[in-house]
């Protein structure tokens, strides 16, 4: 009965977050779609050059400065890369929430390792 | 071409790869390299970011539709998806290091035994009656629904699955591919997980794998704006239509056309890989 009663509840907090994952997925085709229609209001006429790797320069690739040039629109790509930002969040908020949902079951052993995961998650995003 | 033109045929141009992608269950991101690389010329570490980038979108909007039938194992997807993503980081750093024709000719090679593993017909084996002790311990046993109620399955081979999965999630972020078919194969074949389970679970663990590998190409200029922007919007539109036609289709026929194209490609990537002209 108490397994049954845990099981139902994960999967009520479960539909939630896949709730959660497709506002994500939709908020970030949104900034990601803006972004689009102004970056190439601006630069539509000109060449692309995707044939040579040269790297992303900081204002796309440096975390605060994707921030601060998206939000003021210095750089309109930079619009683009916040809400790629955002995609990227967005299953990293899952894992999140599947760590307090273990930690409300009282499930030490799934609280560490979700904060494992959870960890490894952040270093890749903000090891620069 | 200018870069408004550019963007109208690379969005058209994964919006296709993300219709067949979900129609067929083989997924867009197989594709999306060889093509941008191949067609339209663009060095394959671009190509790698972009693609990863939208198999986080596809995965992580389907999931919500998986987890609703009951069939998502999560501690089992949680568990491994510590491997997943140290695995990620690993393919992360290998792609700055090894050179792009090595690159090319690996994802010829996994393309090609992707393909041939998701052509195999799946029945499900009998269930093991025995629980494994690990798995056991780790709470990684459980059920689910069929015609005939709810039913129990106990997880096998702990380890060779995690082992698996430090694979695929290396190849996931080196290759910017979902690498579905390495998940599967490691929870379906090596721990004995249901089919429907395998495949609900591995979706599950996509998104969460290619974040990790997506981060640090991030940081590392992998991930151009211009050339994201149309790939990801694209592979992410085709894919929702994907879904909503597969109920009334029968994918059959589709699904080996698919394969033959995937099965050109991988070809293509190995001999241009050789070649030295990626």
């Amino acid at each position: 009965m108490a397994r049954a009663q845990q099981q139902w509840t994960e999967h009520k907090f479960e539909q939630w977050l896949g709730k959660l994952l497709r506002g994500g997925v939709l908020l970030s085709a949104g900034i990601v779609a803006v972004g689009g229609v102004l970056y190439l209001m601006r630069h539509g006429m000109e060449l692309p050059s995707y044939q040579v790797f040269r790297g992303e320069p900081s204002a796309f690739r440096v975390l605060p400065e994707i921030i601060e040039t998206g939000l003021t629109l210095q750089r309109r790509r930079s619009l683009i890369q916040i809400g790629l930002l955002v995609l990227v969040a967005t299953p990293i908020l899952r894992v999140a929430f599947s760590g307090y949902m273990f930690a409300k079951q009282g499930d030490r052993t799934y609280v560490i390792i979700t904060f494992i995961v959870l960890t490894i998650l952040l270093y890749s995003l903000f090891q620069a | 071409m200018n870069i408004l033109e550019f963007t109208l045929v690379v969005g058209t141009v994964s919006s296709l790869a993300g219709f067949l992608g979900a129609l067929t269950g083989l997924g867009g991101g197989t594709v999306l390299v060889p093509i941008l690389t191949l067609m339209f010329g663009i060095d394959i570490r671009y190509a790698i970011g972009a693609s990863l980038i939208s198999v986080i979108a596809t995965s992580s909007g389907a999931a919500a539709a998986y987890v609703k039938e009951g069939f998502t194992n999560i501690r089992v997807g949680m568990f491994l998806e510590v491997a997943t993503t140290v695995g990620a980081l690993i393919g992360a750093f290998l792609a700055t290091k090894l050179p792009t024709s090595l690159i090319a000719i690996v994802f010829g090679i996994v393309l090609l035994i992707s393909s041939y593993l998701s052509s195999r017909s799946h029945l499900d084996k009998p269930i093991d009656r025995v629980p494994d002790p690990m798995a056991t311990r780790l709470r990684l046993n459980g059920s689910y629904p069929t015609p005939e109620g709810q039913q129990t399955y106990f997880v096998q081979h702990v380890p060779i699955g995690f082992s698996f999965m430090l694979l695929a999630g290396t190849l996931s972020s080196l290759l910017g591919i979902g690498s579905g078919a390495v998940k599967v194969l490691a929870m379906d074949q090596a721990m004995r997980l249901p089919f429907k389970v395998s495949t609900t679970t591995s979706n599950f663990m996509i998104g969460v794998t290619a974040a990790a590998g997506a981060g640090v190409y991030l940081n590392r200029g992998y991930i151009d704006p211009g050339l994201a922007m149309p790939v990801m919007l694209g592979v992410l539109l085709g894919s929702v239509l994907g879904a909503r036609t597969l109920v009334h289709t029968n994918p059959k026929v589709l699904r080996k056309v698919f394969s033959v194209i995937i099965l050109l490609l991988a070809i293509q990537m190995i001999v241009n890989g050789i070649t030295g002209r990626i």
